[in-house]
């Protein structure tokens, strides 16, 4: 096990210095000069020179990456070209909000997912099972803001039951907040858990086609225990994984709903900054993004080991 | 001992339904196993053998139909509830799979798929259970059980998960050990640890055992009684001695013959030409007409043979009984 | 060899699957209006009305007005063009670059192997969509730089599913025996493992046209894909959304388009991979985020 943990460990700090070399490049790639780009008509020459230097522009390429990485290895990822202001606690200050509409979603997906992918997985060919697939097609080719916009069109709209967009802190107002989430989680929940109940259907029906399940049976065992001992516990390992990935990407921030519902989180600081071509905070927001991506990455494999006993043992 | 046989089997037919149709996999199948005998079910695969089994137990899939009386220990199994049937079958039978590389689940270790059973239905504590566990690993010849029994499946070799499975299979006192070709996925040297393991537990338990197997030469060895299936139904059945002595179906006779025999020392091995009917499609008469070395008339083709007796505990289905009527041939 | 046998089972086998065959008649529906969009349609897609401003849908605008009193209808019609044409041009990058990376790391293994699928890994540790906004950001919003952020972002599946598939034919026999008579290594990777592995890439691709002109879609809501006046229905739902509770129309149709040619796309491509590849885990279902 402690072997298994120090590759992967390795693993993924080794992809995490590529991405932190992706994140740096990225900048190097903007045609022409970043801060000059980015400050646009409100260029003045004192700030203009201020912001290269502090961003470090006018030295080699290596060097500016190395200072780069050692800097963002202290948690100092520069200053936004914008306010000025550090892109650490810039970004980190809308952590929660991502946070929770991130969780919320994942929560809504898996109780509606479990149920239905594992129900029409054991009726198979039931009209259940039909109803299943048709959910899960359409929530897969459903454009997740178009979704939202029907869901603001109906229950903000018509039906006046939540309120169109808006953000208000769970620490604030915790009522408030559900009725703001309502409508974001369950928009992006439904694309999730149509993904889900996809999965968790089909790793059902190769497990139950298993002959360790028939050994179950042959045991006398009731249908309720061969269901939950034998069947799920080997169907769930790989569901673990995209329930795992499903929350890695929503954490990296749902841009396209967290603009559309006004959702204050690192997609809409994402969206932002590329409007404003605040470089600085761009490249600070995917670098914790992909951190965070990894990191969920990370602990899945090390949870896979712990069910699986067959993995460590390699 | 009783006279009540452990398990009864009379008329047995199982229909499973596919897509292109209903597929007949077993039909009218009849036979009983006493205690501490063991009956040997013989045939091809696809030959009915395992489907009844399965199907006279409650396992057969949900597509199937099943028709038939089958009696264990006296009760009547296809008209009870599934529940019933259920803990009858969990209590008194065990079952020994094919391949024992994937008929125990990767995730749990082997004392507790061991267990399982007795604690479901002896209403055995985890704890009395798992001291049950390490003495069945015992009895069963794993090394250093009470150590072994937290591990899990892939860390034994293919004949030391077959003795777990085993040790599973008894861990209730069953009254019928089910052992479906468990020796088939093994190499040679296993194969005839497994086969004396078994024999050696049935002696000392005084289990009944019905041994489900391709092969002829370990029904020699091991069985009291032997039914030879094909496409569904019994050919020839009857008592070990008098099939051995004198195999009067000529399928029977041609497995026999097909039978590596290594006295006869690098002889040319006997094949049957061509292969069975497909369940789907069974021809109206006789299903081995088309392979058959005898190959009778018309009546063959279009005309079911019954089952008669040869003498008194042997039977036979098929109208040219070989080699008795030797100008037939 | 078993490529062509394998191709010719899967296109019988959809003409009898009643969900293939729809979404087939659906994307040829689209193809068509994709490239004849702007003569079929019924008004021009710029002609600016403010007179008519947000109409409700009636027999001269079977899909309303938008606020500046433009046809939805034609609107709708133009932009399947771009669309479709994102979705092809990025999902041909994608799987060029992919298979080719795929096709090098499986085949030849050692160090290149190792350099190409870490750097696969790295890309892999982007969530889609934002990986595909990072590179139009840098590289300025437009149509083409859509279409090489989403080929970029879909490049890491094909490499994988390549490479697993070239890895798994390497070691048999016939790929072997070509190596042992002395056949080049393009020959034996066009001759023997190209048509081996085509099964699982033609389910991937059918599969990612479906999430790209999803991202397609996303981008331009975002104002990163084509830009206006050009048409797009992504672009569509954002400029209408202000407006979607007095005109609802402009909210609904665009979207139904992306729904639709999405589905079709997912439809065929779940046909394609129950005959071709059954047991194909869907990486990029999985990873799809959404977006």
């Amino acid at each position: 096990m402690a072997r298994f943990v120090i590759r992967r460990l390795l693993q993924s700090g080794a992809v995490l210095l590529g991405v932190t070399l992706v994140v740096f490049l990225l900048l190097q790639l903007v045609p022409g000069d970043p801060v000059r780009v980015a400050l646009g008509t409100r260029f003045d020459p004192q700030t203009y020179e201020a912001l290269r230097a502090r961003a470090g522009l006018d030295r080699p390429l290596v060097v500016q990456y190395f200072s780069y990485l050692g800097r963002a290895l202290t948690g100092d990822l520069g200053v936004s070209f914008r306010s000025g202001r550090p892109v650490t606690s810039i970004v980190l200050e809308r952590l929660p909000a991502t946070l929770s509409l991130a969780v919320t979603a994942v929560v809504f997906a898996m109780l509606v997912a479990f149920p239905l992918g594992i129900l029409s997985a054991m009726r198979s060919g039931s009209l259940l099972d039909h109803a299943a697939r048709v959910f899960s097609q359409f929530g897969v080719s459903v454009p997740d803001f178009w979704m939202g916009i029907m869901g603001i069109l109906l229950f903000a709209g018509v039906l006046g039951w939540l309120p169109p967009s808006g953000y208000v802190a769970l620490t604030e107002d915790p009522l408030r907040w559900a009725s703001h989430v309502v409508l974001p989680a369950a928009t992006v929940g439904l694309v999730t858990a149509s993904i889900l109940t996809r999965f968790i259907r089909s790793s059902m029906l190769e497990v139950l086609s298993e002959d360790y399940v028939r050994t179950a049976e042959a045991k006398g065992l009731r249908t309720r225990v061969v269901v939950l001992r034998h069947v799920l516990r080997n169907a769930l390992i790989p569901v673990v994984t995209v329930v795992a990935v499903q929350l890695a990407s929503l954490l990296g921030g749902v841009i396209v709903i967290e603009v559309l519902f006004a959702w204050p989180g690192i997609g809409r600081l994402t969206y932002d900054a590329v409007q404003a071509r605040d470089y600085p905070v761009l490249q600070g927001a995917i670098l914790l993004v992909a951190a965070l991506f990894l990191l969920v990455n990370l602990l899945v494999d090390m949870l896979y080991a712990r069910l699986d006993p067959r993995i460590t043992a390699r | 001992m009783s006279d009540v046989p452990v398990l009864a089997i009379e008329d047995l037919t199982v229909t499973i339904g596919t897509r292109r149709g209903p597929a007949r996999a077993v039909a009218g199948v009849e036979w009983s196993v006493r205690a501490g005998q063991t009956l040997a079910l013989v045939g091809e695969s696809g030959s009915g053998k395992s489907m009844s089994m399965l199907a006279a137990t409650g396992l057969a899939p949900r597509s199937a139909r099943v028709t038939g009386r089958v009696h264990l220990l006296g009760t009547e199994l296809t008209g009870l509830p599934d529940d019933q049937r259920r803990r009858m079958r969990g209590r008194h039978v065990g079952f020994v799979f094919q391949d024992p590389m994937i008929s125990l689940n990767p995730v749990l270790t082997v004392g507790r798929q061991v267990t399982e059973a007795a604690e479901e239905h002896l209403g055995l504590t985890r704890r009395a259970a798992r001291t049950r566990a390490v003495e069945l690993l015992d009895l069963v010849g794993i090394p250093s059980a009470a150590t072994r029994v937290d591990s899990y499946p892939h860390q034994f070799s293919g004949g030391m998960r077959q003795r777990v499975v085993i040790a599973m299979a008894l861990a209730c006192e069953p009254d019928l050990l089910i052992a479906d070709e468990p020796t088939t996925a093994l190499d040679v040297t296993t194969q005839a640890q497994i086969v004396e393991l078994v024999a050696d537990l049935q002696r000392r338990l005084g289990t009944a055992v019905v041994w489900i197997t391709h092969d002829l030469g370990v029904v020699a060895g091991i069985a009291d009684t032997v039914a030879v299936m094909y496409a569904g139904r019994i050919l020839e059945q009857g008592s070990v001695d008098a099939v051995f002595a004198n195999p009067s179906h000529p399928y029977t006779a041609a497995l026999l013959a097909a039978r590596p025999d290594p006295a006869a020392g690098g002889g040319e091995l006997v094949t049957i030409q061509g292969s069975p009917p497909s369940p789907l499609d069974l021809p109206a008469g006789c299903a081995f007409w088309p392979r058959c070395p005898v190959r009778g008339d018309a009546r063959c083709e279009h005309e079911l043979p019954p089952l008669v007796p040869v003498s008194a505990d042997h039977r036979v289905r098929t109208f040219y009984p070989h080699p008795a009527d030797g100008e037939s041939r | 060899m078993s490529g062509e046998g394998q191709l010719r089972r899967a296109l019988s086998a959809l003409r009898h699957d009643p969900l293939a065959v729809t979404g087939t008649a659906v994307l040829t529906l689209l193809v068509v209006v994709g490239v004849a969009g702007p003569w079929l349609a019924p008004a021009g897609v710029n002609e600016v009305n403010v007179d008519r401003m947000l109409e409700q849908p009636s027999w001269s605008h079977p899909f309303g007005t938008d606020e500046l009193g433009r046809d939805v209808l034609s609107r709708v019609m133009v932009a399947a063009r771009v669309s479709l044409q994102v979705g092809a041009v990025s999902v041909g990058i994608a799987l060029l670059v992919g298979v080719g990376l795929g096709l090098f790391a499986g085949y030849y293994r050692g160090w290149l192997d190792n350099v190409l699928m870490r750097c696969m890994d790295v890309l892999f540790a982007f969530p889609v969509l934002l990986l595909a906004v990072a590179i139009v950001a840098v590289l300025g919003p437009g149509l083409l730089t859509a279409m090489i952020a989403i080929g970029v972002v879909y490049t890491p599946i094909f490499a994988r599913v390549t490479r697993a598939g070239v890895l798994s034919v390497r070691e048999q026999v016939f790929v072997r025996a070509a190596v042992s008579i002395g056949a080049s290594d393009l020959r034996i990777m066009r001759r023997h493992v190209l048509p081996n592995i085509a099964a699982p890439l033609i389910v991937q691709t059918s599969l990612s046209l479906a999430f790209a002109i999803l991202s397609e879609a996303a981008l331009s809501f975002l104002g990163l894909g084509v830009q206006p006046p050009a048409p797009a229905w992504g672009r569509m739902l954002y400029d209408g959304r202000g407006f979607v509770t007095e005109a609802w129309w402009l909210g609904v149709f665009p979207g139904a388009a992306i729904f639709l040619t999405v589905l079709a796309f997912n439809l065929v491509g779940d046909a394609l991979r129950d005959v071709l590849d059954p047991r194909q885990l869907t990486v990029s279902e999985a990873r799809r985020s959404a977006g």
